[in-house]
């Protein structure tokens, strides 16, 4: 059932430009960063004349391509989230899942799922792209591993967040603005403590946990806080529908 | 009880403190059309929101082929088909997708989507526009897009609410013919605030006014309150009223305005042929006598401004 909501999730967003339109330009804006990553990679690595200043061209050029992606990310979620449930709110055909025998649960972490689908196809294309340089070069895939699940998890956490907001209104748009200015504050929260990286405010923030997954580093407890966050946010969701059909 | 298809029991629904539906029971039986009259903000949208569950009751409960609402909610609504007021369409997409989604999300097999599409289809009309998109459409199409949706899985219910509403008249009837045709194998809650809609589709009609049932019973009732004993006579050479008054079974005459007389009788009498009689022996010049039908816009007024519902039902 949650795969069906998802396919059709799917074929909505597929079935607009907005979709293929949002896939080409940020397919574009990648393969340009990875295009001017590997032309650069010479050029500073043969400025660097100490072996401590030379690293990988895994590295090089995945910082520039992974730091790009969930900087766009940001612009690009709320695009694709906004009109999950404040559409069909809008058009009124939340009816049309509400009447059919589905849960609640299914039905928000089916379109979760449609969103996270959409998006994984980027996260895939940045992987391939980067895997071609194995070609002449011999590149660090656990690098790439990392950095893959640490932006899936990164666009899971900003569509759970997202899906929340446009089940807060029937206005596509003000979803958007809402989710985006939330995104905003939680990722750049630890900029606000940088002077007391412990602080708890700082834990809070996005880019913080993103950074162990940017440095090639599967940490544990970055993955409970991108989990619990997603849950949160899903289960604030479910609330937000269940709230419609007992008040009305 | 398996004969049962719906059971409403005592609904009610508040909106802060405001009773927007009070206390609705009823029952339908399998292979029933049932009208739900009532006038605008009356309450009708409410209680059929509340049937399909797409609205928690603030007390009561309804029962589907006696499974709960609820408490068994997927179970209950597998049940039913629901074409809402505002219709739920996906207008991005095309006929077909849109139908085939309808019908996995009610969880039909594989294998037999297509037919239940192509049936859904070919029942309302639309196999010639399967692979156009429903934004295209015309709002009659687009409303029997919205009716296949609700028929997609044979479901012992179908729920739709105000399904003619802004068609054209040729619209309205196919649709009241698919309507009819629906009811014969499942059970039709419809609502409507158009009388002879009422009358040519519906076995059982529910009229409810500010959250309540003012009358619940079969469409004959409805009909016989709406015929009584009265004639609807003109002569042109007009009689004395004492003269009509003494025709056997006579009980009552009003003369109204050009020429006509309303003539009411007793119980179980028919005067009109000792009208006819007696007008051509005195040379009444009769042209025309006709059962006088109160029309069913003044029983639906006098039920919702009067509340005379209570002695309807009884009669």
């Amino acid at each position: 059932m949650i795969f069906n909501i998802a396919r059709k999730e799917l074929k909505s967003m597929f079935a607009s430009p907005m979709g293929w339109i949002i896939l080409a330009l940020l397919m574009f804006a990648f393969g340009t960063y990875y295009l001017n990553g590997v032309n650069d990679y010479f050029e500073v690595m043969s400025g660097a004349i100490r072996p401590a200043e030379r690293y990988g061209v895994t590295q090089f050029v995945g910082q520039t391509v992974y730091g790009l992606a969930s900087f766009i990310m940001l612009f690009a979620v709320p695009l694709l989230s906004m009109r999950l449930i404040s559409e069909e709110r809008r058009s009124q055909t939340l009816p049309f899942l509400f009447s059919a025998p589905l849960s609640l649960t299914e039905i928000v972490i089916g379109k979760f799922v449609g969103l996270l689908t959409f998006l994984s196809i980027l996260i895939l294309y940045i992987a391939l792209m980067l895997s071609t340089l194995n070609i002449w070069s011999d590149i660090d895939f656990g690098y790439i591993v990392a950095n893959s699940l640490g932006l899936l998890l990164l666009v899971a956490s900003f569509s759970a967040l997202g899906l929340y907001f446009s089940s807060l209104t029937s206005q596509p748009v003000v979803a958007a603005i809402l989710s985006f200015i939330a995104l905003f504050a939680l990722m750049i929260l630890d900029r606000f403590f940088a002077g007391d990286p412990s602080n708890t405010m700082a834990q809070l923030s996005l880019m913080k946990h993103f950074q162990s997954f940017a440095g090639g580093l599967i940490d544990s407890g970055d993955i409970a806080y991108f989990v619990l966050f997603i849950i949160t946010f899903l289960v604030l969701t479910i609330r937000r529908l269940d709230a419609d059909r007992l008040r009305g | 009880m398996s004969n049962i298809t719906v059971e409403a029991i005592e609904l009610t629904r508040l909106y802060g403190g405001r009773a927007a539906v009070s206390d609705v029971s009823f029952n339908l039986k399998k292979g029933e059309v049932l009208g739900f009259l009532g006038p605008n903000g009356a309450g009708k949208s409410t209680t059929m929101k509340m049937l399909t569950g797409n609205l928690a009751p603030s007390a009561g409960s309804v029962k589907i082929c006696g499974i709960d609402m609820i408490e068994n909610p997927k179970e209950a609504k597998a049940l039913i088909g629901y074409l809402p007021e505002m219709r739920p369409l996906y207008k991005e997409l095309t006929v077909d997708e849109y139908l085939t989604i309808a019908a996995r999300l009610h969880k039909l097999s594989g294998k037999h989507i297509k037919k239940a599409v192509d049936n859904a289809k070919a029942r309302c009309g639309l196999s010639h526009m399967s692979k156009r998109l429903i934004e295209n459409l015309s709002n009659g199409y687009q409303q029997r897009v919205g009716i296949a949706q609700a028929i997609i899985h044979s479901p012992m219910v179908v729920i739709l609410d105000e399904p003619t509403v802004g068609l054209d008249p040729i619209q309205i009837r196919d649709i009241r013919a698919l309507i009819k045709e629906i009811g014969n194998e499942h059970s039709v809650i419809l609502s409507t605030h158009i009388l002879p809609e009422v009358e040519m589709v519906c076995d059982h009609v529910q009229i409810i006014d500010k959250g309540r049932l003012v009358f619940n019973g079969g469409i004959d009732v409805l009909k016989r309150t709406r015929i009584g004993n009265k004639l609807l006579v003109g002569f042109n050479g007009i009689p004395q009223i004492e003269d009509l008054l003494a025709i056997q079974g006579v009980t009552e005459v009003e003369q109204l305005e050009g020429g006509m007389m309303r003539v009411r009788f007793a119980e179980g009498e028919n005067p009109s042929r000792s009208i006819v009689e007696t007008s051509v022996r005195k040379g009444w010049e009769l042209y025309q006598i006709a059962p006088d039908q109160t029309s069913l816009e003044d029983v639906f007024v006098q039920l919702t401004y009067h509340d005379a519902g209570a002695e309807l039902a009884a009669a």
